[in-house]
């Protein structure tokens, strides 16, 4: 349906043009729209937590149904980091790189109590307490491992935690 | 022609690379020179952790060492320790545990046949494989209460009965194996792509492979018939009759064959062992604490879903080790990879990966 705004006077009338089907927002409201329902995600993962990643994207538990089943393998193109399992001082440099690749905005998802706190591994001398003690983290998934079920969770959590503009700009 | 050499880092982080493996490729031009592997990027110090918890605490980390096959590192330290206190398994509770072993040696490769069909390009491989894979979660869950880590094997037996609904569940997954492989083998087994990438590819010869201590499907994919549950049996699989698959070639396509035929034995496996399921406790009466002879050291072994799994455990009459090894089975067979990728071209390191099918929480430890 056409407006035309010469008849109208009541442009400026938020109720008005909803009775027309114009929705009036932000670009920043539309595009966090459309952020929070298609992450690309990255994941990064050496344990138990991401076979159950593997077994989210898999037949029974379609991770496809949320809209974020583009799984990439290049830091560039992704903007969410799933973060599965504990993360060593070897591999703290290469997290870190990959996060810097990663173009703004990004999110990261801290899945297991590995990538929480060191999880059972907490007392090793060679491991992290946690990812947020690198990089901050926006959802923490508790479990071990967690199930596909609580990852869905969590995505969806931070799909709201997008979509109400509640995250960290550089 | 001059060329010039350049490297190539596969991983550290990087979807073929089963958890943290970082492959340094050595290249002149397509061809590999070399291939480096750097491990250590999932060492979570579980020797040095193990030294600090009592025997029965330690049992849910064995777990995290092969998550795929949960079962059994479960099972290998368990019957470590019996073995090392002296302690008898009631006769149901083996039966239980042959099944969960099994279970678990399916699980880990079908996750191995699903990563090497998505490593490979062929996501129909990734979707057939976790499918299938998710009936054994589910009598997982139905067992020990947990999808991937329940830890259901303890020391002495395992920790409850079985429901049940257990042996029906168990009983088709079984009757449905066959038909499972005859898939498996429709899809990508007889495709022609599919030999393209692998076969040939990553031959590794029997001489090679025992000089290395290569074990597990690996080993038998170069034609040496070698099996713990046939050479040394624990447990009661002396009581059981399967075959050992073995190939011909010693080739990826090779590998990848001896896993879907292991995984029908397995099925036959399972199938005895419910038949003979007798009555009778499951679990030994252990004591709450375990204190072992101080001095006492003690070596045991299985085949694990990836070749033979050793614990080695040093006691000084303490209710806690004095020293935990593990002697993994993917840490040996992840030293071949750089004899069976060269010569090869880049895509091989992925088809050689896969079909060698390491897992680095128990090769990093």
């Amino acid at each position: 349906m056409v407006l035309d705004t010469k008849k109208n006077d009541n442009l400026n009338d938020v109720e008005e043009l909803a009775r027309n089907n114009i929705l009036v927002t932000t670009f920043e409201k539309l595009w966090n729209w459309g952020r929070s329902w298609s992450f690309w995600p990255l994941n990064y993962g050496c344990n138990c937590c991401p076979i159950e990643v593997m077994a989210a994207g898999a037949g029974r538990f379609d991770q496809a149904r949320f809209g974020y089943e583009v799984v990439r393998a290049v830091p560039r193109q992704a903007d969410l980091l799933t973060v599965a399992g504990p993360i060593t001082l070897k591999m703290k440099p290469a997290i870190e790189r990959v996060w810097a690749q990663m173009p703004e905005p990004k999110w990261v998802i801290a899945m297991g109590n590995c990538a929480i706190s060191g999880g059972p591994f907490k007392d090793g001398y060679s491991v992290l307490p946690g990812v947020d003690s690198i990089i901050p983290v926006d959802v923490y998934i508790p479990g071990c491992p967690v199930r596909p079920e609580a990852l869905f969770h969590g995505m969806l959590e931070l799909k709201k935690k997008v979509q109400q503009g509640e995250y960290r700009r550089s | 022609m001059q060329t010039d050499i350049y490297r190539v880092n596969v991983g550290p982080i990087h979807p073929s690379t089963h958890g943290g493996l970082h492959a340094e490729a050595v290249m002149d031009g397509e061809i590999i020179q070399d291939v480096i592997v750097h491990l250590g990027y999932v060492h979570r110090s579980v020797e040095k952790i193990a030294e600090s918890r009592t025997y029965q605490q330690f049992v849910p980390y064995t777990a995290r060492l092969d998550y795929l096959a949960t079962n059994l590192p479960v099972l290998g330290y368990c019957q470590t320790v019996e073995k090392l206190l002296g302690i008898e398994v009631p006769e149901r509770a083996e039966y239980i545990r042959v099944i969960m072993a099994e279970l678990s040696r399916i699980a880990s490769h079908q996750i191995a046949i699903a990563a090497t069909g998505i490593d490979l390009g062929a996501t129909t491989g990734l979707m057939y494989g976790m499918r299938d894979r998710e009936r054994i979660m589910n009598i997982f869950e139905m067992t020990g209460g947990q999808r991937l880590l329940s830890s259901y094997i303890r020391i002495g037996g395992v920790a409850a009965d079985i429901p049940d609904d257990f042996i029906p569940a168990v009983r088709s997954f079984v009757n449905d194996v066959p038909q499972m492989i005859d898939e498996y083998n429709g899809l990508m087994t007889g495709n022609e792509i599919w030999a393209a990438r692998m076969q040939g590819v990553g031959i590794l010869n029997p001489e090679d492979a025992v000089k290395y201590g290569v074990t597990g499907p690996n080993l038998r994919a170069s034609g040496i018939a070698y099996d713990i549950r046939k050479a040394e049996p624990y447990g009661i699989y002396d009581r059981l009759d399967f075959d050992i698959p073995t190939g011909s070639r010693g080739d990826s396509l090779d590998r990848w064959t001896v896993r879907i035929e292991e995984v029908r034995q397995s099925g036959r496996i399972i199938g005895q062992a419910l038949d003979n399921l007798p009555e009778g406790e499951i679990i030994a009466r252990v004591p709450k604490t375990l204190k072992p002879d101080p001095g006492k050291d003690i070596y045991h072994r299985i085949e694990s879903a990836k070749g033979e799994l050793g614990y080695y455990i040093v006691s000084d009459g303490g209710n806690k080790p004095y020293r935990l090894h593990v002697r993994a089975p993917s840490f040996i067979n992840l030293m071949v990879l750089p004899l069976v990728c060269r010569g090869g071209v880049f895509q091989d390191i992925i088809t050689n990966i896969a079909t060698l099918d390491p897992i680095l929480g128990e090769s990093d430890r």
